[in-house]
């Protein structure tokens, strides 16, 4: 009952005339940051820092809470429209979200994003209302171990549950993965794999790079080639009654999904160390998992849109969790958020419930509002996204590559990743010829930095021994879930043979 | 595309090999008290990408990929046209980003793609050519204060003229 007192107090302080502004000019703004190529909440978050200090810091972070909430909605707005994941959140979007585009459903893909991007925040708020110090408590238990684990199973839930050709999405994940070992060997600090003896790749490949090749380059040169040039326009329907017919669409047809990405998100986001990204990935992959009809994913399934987005969103408000009361960011964008709360004499931690209670609660007031408010203004403006689908293909195509090196440029600054994103574009569509799936090489290169300092941390507690993730009673269990998951296309071959057979 | 399958895996077989050579250059043994050397993750997952090639080898041999199954050429006339023409297009326009800006070679390559490959009328492709890198150029350098490439020095009055306007 305390906790709801406080929390009618926390939404009348984000109901204020100034907040309320503030909110709505956060998520508008995160919404068209997140929504370019290139562009994350941690850029808007990051450029928008030093104009909070006109403010009192309880509004000033209302509002970068704000911006962070907009363009986590907004990050699924380029995977729809252009194909091209604007930010490592919004990769596994792109499976369902782009091909419901081409099919002229554009508008429906944009609807199911926002509503399970809403769900998912409005599931994590409350779970974060009152399970706060508790789910900090299990998140200090994952140690280096039961977060590789955790790796582990999202990289399975690919290769067991791809209808992909099974060698080449292995071959597509070691990819990955070694992609990301390129740069400076986290832990010796020496550099690595500097491929052809190029300077360029000191500083490492990011996953954006990766990422806009292959959709933004690759995957366009593709849809160019195989259509003959004779695409011209996708054939979206804007009407705002159709907006409000496909908010129940996407409730029936992608329930399961947010479900799943809701709650799975937000305990995935509050692990320190994982994020909104294996969050989206993960729930994702189990939603395919319990589907009926796991077959119509990744060819336009309301579901596969439905489920990443709201797992993106609950883990991004579950990673404020460690945040706020341990003090560890779970994310870039936290880490900044951290870093604000640090200048404006905040200091978060166990102590910051008690002895800034009324920052905190109208932090976590704001966390409704700015979800609510981030979907209205999303829904308002899905008819202007999808104007731009029907532009002719040759207009909107140049855009899409105009964006695409403009936005890896302004990521990483490098003209070197320009070219990068180009090779890896013409390189993706030779492979995307021969059917190799290149969406577990994103995740690969996402996930990778995470994966190889923890399981080289796990094996240095165990002096080399890899029964660790047997004995320990969190990672146990998931690295079963994650081998039995790795072998279930075994099974499944084994199986259709004998069914053959008899 | 029989062919291609076979040619793709042996690429890539290659690509692996050449992955796990730069990998033991930072050691893939195992060091007591510092642990995993810096070459054993990447040498091990290079290793995986070396038998999955393995694999879809043997799937051309037994002929079971739909690939290794195809007739029809990897890219066919049309094809290889339109291959040409775009990715042309798109390393002419990463190559004339240092010569006349970010800017400037957006404006070129939206010249290049809508009004000769798209072949659209004048009100069209205008506003795609000059208010479209305009608004990129107050979008980045104005909100975002990410600077672009400036290209060479002659389009310093340009970019002084739209720098005004901005500080």
């Amino acid at each position: 009952m305390e906790i709801l007192t406080l929390l009618g107090d926390g939404m009348l302080v984000a109901l204020q005339p100034l907040n309320l502004l503030l909110i709505l000019i956060g998520v508008t703004v995160g919404l068209f940051i997140g929504a370019m190529p290139g562009l994350g909440s941690v850029n808007g978050v990051a450029i928008l820092l030093p104009i909070t200090f006109l403010v009192p810091p309880g509004s000033a972070i209302i509002f970068l809470a704000a911006i962070y909430y907009g363009a986590m909605y907004g990050g699924a707005i380029s995977s729809i429209t252009m194909g091209i994941p604007g930010a490592s959140t919004a990769v596994a979007t792109t499976f369902d979200g782009r091909p419901l585009a081409m099919m002229g459903k554009a508008r429906l893909a944009l609807v199911a994003a926002a509503v399970g991007s809403f769900v998912g925040g409005t599931v994590s708020n409350i779970l974060f209302t009152g399970f706060a110090p508790l789910l900090a408590t299990v998140a200090l238990s994952f140690g280096p171990p039961e977060i590789f684990a955790l790796m582990l199973l999202a990289f399975a839930t690919f290769v067991g549950l791809g209808g992909d050709d099974i060698p080449k999405t292995i071959f597509s994940i070691c990819f990955g993965l070694v992609l990301a070992t390129v740069g400076f060997d986290q832990i010796s600090g020496a550099p690595r794999l500097l491929l052809f003896e190029m300077n360029g790749f000191l500083s490492g490949i990011s996953f954006l790079v990766l990422a806009i090749g292959v959709y933004g380059i690759g995957e366009m040169l593709w849809t160019i080639e195989s259509t003959r040039g004779e695409i011209t326009k996708t054939n979206a329907d804007i009407s705002a009654k159709g907006v409000i017919e496909d908010v129940g669409v996407s409730v029936k047809k992608g329930w399961k999904g947010i479900s799943v990405g809701s709650f799975l998100g937000f305990f995935v986001g509050v692990l320190p160390a994982a994020g909104a990204t294996p969050a989206s990935l993960m729930s994702y992959a189990i939603t395919k998992m319990l589907s009926k009809d796991p077959s119509q994913f990744g060819k336009g399934h309301v579901g596969g849109v439905a489920a990443p987005e709201a797992g993106n969103n609950s883990a991004s408000t579950g990673s404020m969790l460690p945040m706020l009361t341990l003090g560890i960011p779970g994310s870039p964008t936290t880490a900044i958020l951290l870093g604000g709360m640090v200048i404006w004499g905040l200091t978060p931690g166990p102590r910051l419930f008690v002895e800034q209670s009324d920052f905190v609660w109208g932090l976590i007031g704001s966390f409704y509002v700015s979800n609510f408010f981030a979907l209205v203004v999303n829904l308002a403006f899905i008819p202007l996204f999808i104007w731009m689908l029907r532009m002719p293909f040759t207009v909107l195509a140049p855009l899409i590559f105009v964006l695409s090196i403009v936005g890896g440029y302004a990521a990483m600054q490098d003209m070197f990743d320009i070219w990068l994103i180009l090779a890896f574009g013409f390189g993706a569509f030779f492979l995307r010829k021969f059917d190799y799936p290149l969406a577990p090489a994103v995740l690969a290169i996402v996930l990778g930095p995470i994966a190889e300092p923890t399981l080289r941390q796990s094996l240095l507690m165990s002096s080399g021994d890899p029964a660790i993730f047997f004995t320990r009673p969190i990672s146990a269990p998931i690295i079963v879930v994650a081998i039995i998951l790795i072998l279930l296309p075994v099974f499944k071959m084994l199986r259709s043979k004998r069914s053959s057979t008899a | 595309m029989r062919v291609g399958e076979i040619v793709t895996a042996g690429v890539l077989a290659l690509l692996s090999i050449y992955l796990m050579y730069k990998s033991t250059l930072n050691g893939v043994g195992y060091t007591a008290g510092s642990g995993p050397q810096g070459g054993f993750w990447p040498f091990w997952l290079a290793f995986g990408m070396l038998i999955s090639t393995g694999f879809i080898a043997l799937n051309w041999v037994r002929g079971t990929s739909p690939q290794s199954q195809s007739d029809e050429p990897v890219l066919d006339d049309f094809g290889i046209k339109t291959v040409a023409i775009i990715v042309g297009g798109l390393i002419g326009f990463v190559a004339l980003v240092e010569v006349v800006s970010m800017y400037g070679a957006v404006a070129i390559f939206m010249f290049y793609y809508v009004r000769i490959l798209g072949r659209h009328s004048w009100t069209v492709t205008l506003p795609l050519v000059l208010v479209f890198p305009v608004g990129l150029f107050f979008f980045f350098e104005g909100l975002m204060k990410i600077s672009m490439p400036t290209g060479m020095s002659f389009t310093d009055p340009i970019f002084n003229m739209l720098y005004n306007i901005i500080y």
